[in-house]
């Protein structure tokens, strides 16, 4: 037994990564099965709960950390991925996910997220895009459909909801996926695959809000989803991944849309951390010979 | 030796070359172990507008640029007109006569140093050499002799090649010659010392304080004036195994320095008062999930966007409200540029301590200030202590909590990646095991024993911190009250009011918060009257302290022009807050660019 009063495992199960609080979500929730997904996806890696830190903002999904049997921070609402970036650099021998839902990401975290693709930083972010605000109990959010009646908009939206997948190919996203929550195995999956992309990984999920959003449904999207690994998408086109991520309407594709595995990840291109994780240094004092180059330059 | 106290002034459009002719000449006094505190007083312009830098050379270490310009060097006609009425009785002004001439109202007993240009370069087409040419002058003016700029420009020039080395160093001479034939230097020559000076900034002193702290992450978003520490860190980082970066706001700055922080790196960001403001809900997160790390904000003028390119001390209410809610943090404002490389490494062994963010409220007078000093000033070698940090499973069966309820309020801290310590840390309130308190688990009396925990903490902090210092006799009649970088410049007053038959004192408080009520009443309890010295309009730290102590002070001098204070300025105002003139004395700013 370790001092977190876990067994010690070595190849640990889906059941291994399960916290000891159940989640607060609405019965039916869509975020119950990207939780399960994670759990699956972590437990495939082989890799230790200690090895991965979980990191969110603020929302209903955002809460996910709390379920889940992994270090995390819960942070502040949109800084989830600001607070990721810090912690990886710390840490980059550590698995880093990041979790959050479509108004904490792309809404007023967008300059975060925009910043943080452009990086390709080693990461998986994954979004659970419901297309509403949940925890304030239902306003418009950057994802809701133009039309779409909330308390916020009681006339209906009329701004164009922001395409993520689109910006985050544009902005040089390595690995690009969408998901649906009703399909954990799927899901899972692309989880897996996302934590073990080198460079950023975004999966959109989407994650049904049962009690705010009555337009995006679980029949709804079952109805109209369909699977680009069926289909003979070549995810290394970015022409082609860029085409399917504007596909909106009776059919909806989910799949890895786009991976680039020759770009090098941030962590690859910075020297200082050729040497292990600068979290974990204990010798932090200037060296004579430091210090006295420091001063020849001042003289 | 008598002491050598020289002040040179030089003005003139950005981008003539003051930027660089100034540290030159710094440079010049430091390998003569001449010292130098330095005031640039320039505008939010690249090209265009006019700069005015304050160099006081010094034969006893300096930290502030005084009451008098001996000499003026002007670049332009604009400096002319607005400097020659600066030039003390028995000084000179040295400008180019080609394009600028003394206006019609010469200061008596001024010597007027005028230089053709044209002639002195054979009609060089090469304009900026006009600094050069002034240097030259400068140099025999004040007796220094014209060998180590000589040395300078060589080495600074030979890249480029003889030619451009030549062309330098023949203006310098022509500069250096003409000045010896037709000008009467100064009666007192810059002195040469034994040891050999470095030049610095504040800016580059936090960051090397930071380095010396241990400091592995560091990251910014440029923002005058504390851009330079990014760039010391930038051009430092490879060698010193430091992870910089510039983020893409301030929120995304602070953020990052608290992930960086949580994954067990010492990690600093620092930023102005604008910056600061987006920052301050990380900083209550980090006091939240307690994590260690260091926030510079150095003041420039505001509100809002307000003077970026002046000085000002009036972000202290900023800090102290930083955030929403109560929790621990410290604040220090140093005292000196040298102090501002001694604060760094003592707050990071605070906050690492403690687990909570701290705060260093440097300005711009301390932060953007070259300086002089002696190179052993600068000790490498600090204490760094990480508190209480856990990096390994000890199987002791002992349940972990990382939130766990002691008296001192600190919680063991085990760094993420440790086997067998798997926990959350949120921004919500949690208790000791860190599982929500906040939605469905919330519970009064959870939250009551978290939130005493957590401000336990101050208590010990309270009592680490060191008491205000007191310069001058203990009995006093007045006392000068500052706080952060006017240290020096109070010291001046102080000492300038003693020679007048004023028995002074100066008390300076350098740790704002926490404020131990009971330390610093033994020490103002002994003040006949008080003069509280602060950069601001309402009197923040004036309204801080009576808040904490009690403290009611005579008189007050605030400035708020954005120029920082000259010790008259005190001097002037502490006398009629004495003789009962005023409570209240706003100092009149001579020099104006």
């Amino acid at each position: 037994m370790a001092n977190d009063g876990k067994p010690i495992v070595a190849a640990p199960t889906a059941k291994d990564f399960r916290g000891d609080i159940s989640p607060d979500w609405c019965p039916g929730c869509g975020d119950f099965g990207v939780l399960r997904s994670l759990e699956m996806a972590c437990a495939k890696t082989g890799r230790q709960p200690h090895d991965f830190i979980t990191i969110s903002g603020i929302g209903c999904s955002s809460n996910l950390p709390g379920f889940i049997n992994t270090y995390g921070m819960h942070t502040l609402h949109g800084r989830s991925l600001a607070v990721a970036t810090g912690m990886k650099l710390a840490n980059h021998e550590m698995k880093i996910v990041v979790t959050g839902g479509d108004g904490d990401g792309y809404g007023i975290g967008g300059n975060h997220f925009l910043h943080t693709v452009r990086r390709n930083i080693d990461l998986l972010y994954i979004v659970m895009n419901n297309q509403i605000y949940g925890l304030t109990i239902g306003q418009t959010s950057p994802t809701s459909r133009m039309g779409m009646k909330t308390k916020s908009t009681p006339f209906g939206s009329v701004e164009q909801p922001l395409n993520p997948l689109a910006l985050a190919i544009l902005s040089g996203a390595t690995y690009v996926a969408r998901g649906f929550s009703g399909d954990t195995k799927h899901l899972a999956e692309l989880m897996y695959r996302g934590i073990e992309h080198n460079g950023f990984a975004l999966i959109d999920v989407f994650s049904p809000c049962i009690t705010f959003n009555k337009d995006n449904t679980f029949a709804f999207f079952k109805q109209r989803l369909n699977k680009l690994e069926e289909q003979g998408h070549d995810p290394t086109n970015m022409q082609a991944a860029l085409e399917q991520s504007m596909i909106w309407g009776d059919e909806i594709p989910i799949g890895l849309f786009y991976e680039d595995t020759t770009r090098d990840a941030l962590e690859d291109l910075e020297p200082v951390l050729q040497d292990g994780a600068l979290g974990r240094k204990t010798d932090l004092a200037i060296t004579k010979e430091q210090g006295e180059a420091i001063l020849k330059g001042m003289m | 030796m008598e002491k050598y106290d020289f002040a040179i002034g030089m003005g003139g459009a950005p981008g003539q070359g003051i930027e660089s002719s100034g540290p030159l000449l710094l440079r010049i006094c430091a390998r003569r172990g001449v010292y130098a505190f330095t005031y640039s007083a320039y505008q939010s312009l690249i090209r265009g507008g006019h700069t005015f830098l304050t160099m006081r050379l010094c034969s006893e270490p300096v930290a502030n640029h005084g009451d008098k310009i001996d000499l003026v060097i002007a670049l332009n006609q604009d400096a002319m007109d607005k400097h020659l009425q600066n030039v003390v009785s028995g000084g000179a002004i040295l400008y180019n006569s080609d394009n600028t001439k003394p206006g019609a109202e010469v200061p008596e007993n001024v010597q007027l140093c005028p230089l053709s240009f044209k002639e002195l370069s054979n009609n060089s087409r090469n304009r900026i050499m006009l600094n050069t040419l002034l240097l030259g002058a400068t140099l025999n003016m004040i007796g220094a002799g014209l060998e180590q700029l000589e040395n300078i420009l060589t080495i600074q020039f030979q890249r480029k090649g003889q030619a451009v080395v030549d062309e330098n160093v023949g203006i310098a001479r022509a500069g250096y010659e003409h000045a010896a034939e037709h000008f009467t230097p100064f009666a007192t020559p810059l002195p040469i010392q034994d040891k050999p000076l470095a030049v610095t900034t504040g800016n580059d002193m936090m960051a090397m304080g930071g380095a010396a702290a241990g400091v592995k992450f560091y990251c910014a978003y440029p923002m005058s004036p504390s851009t330079g520490v990014l760039h010391w860190m930038a051009a430092n980082a490879r060698d010193l195994g430091i992870m910089v970066r510039q983020v893409e706001d301030e929120i995304g700055v602070a953020n990052m320095a608290i992930g960086a922080a949580h994954g067990g790196c010492r990690a600093m960001c620092a930023t102005s008062g604008g910056g600061f403001a987006l920052m301050s809900e990380a900083i209550g997160s980090a006091g939240m999930m307690e994590i260690p790390v260091v926030f510079i904000n150095v003041q420039r003028g505001g509100p809002s966007t307000g003077l970026p390119t002046k000085t000002e001390q009036g972000d202290l209410w900023q800090l102290l409200g930083a955030s929403q809610g109560d929790f621990p943090k410290i604040i220090v404002a140093p005292t000196s540029i040298v102090d501002g490389f001694e604060v760094i490494p003592e707050l990071f062994n605070l906050v690492d301590k403690y687990q909570c963010p701290g705060m260093v409220l440097s300005d711009l007078t301390l932060s953007m200030g070259y300086t002089n000093i002696a190179p052993e000033l600068i000790n490498w070698n600090q204490k760094i202590d990480r508190g209480e940090i856990i990096t390994d499973d000890d199987d002791s069966g002992d349940k972990y909590q990382r939130f766990k309820i002691t008296e001192s309020g600190i919680s063991p801290r085990a760094l993420p990646g440790t086997p067998g310590h798997v926990h959350v840390v949120a921004t919500d309130d949690h208790d000791e095991d860190g599982v929500l308190i906040s939605d469905e688990f919330t519970n009064p009396h959870k939250r009551r024993d978290i939130m005493e925990k957590r401000q336990r903490k101050m208590d010990g902090i309270m009592a680490e911190l060191p008491a205000p210092t007191v310069t001058g006799p203990e009995d006093a009649d007045l006392t000068l009250v500052g706080w952060g970088s006017t240290d020096s410049l109070l010291d001046e007053a102080a000492s300038l009011l003693r020679a007048e038959g004023y028995k002074t004192n100066h008390i300076h408080f350098r740790w704002l918060y926490p404020m131990d009520e009971e330390k610093v009443n033994h020490i103002l309890s002994k003040c006949k009257c008080a003069v509280i010295v602060e950069g601001n309009y309402t009197g923040q730290f004036a309204r801080f302290l009576r808040g904490e102590t009690g403290f009611k002070a005579a008189g007050h001098i605030r400035k708020y022009d954005g120029e920082p204070f000259m010790p008259h300025h005190v001097v002037d105002g502490a006398k009629e807050i004495e003789a009962g003139k005023t409570e209240l004395y706003i100092p009149y700013q001579e020099i104006v660019v």
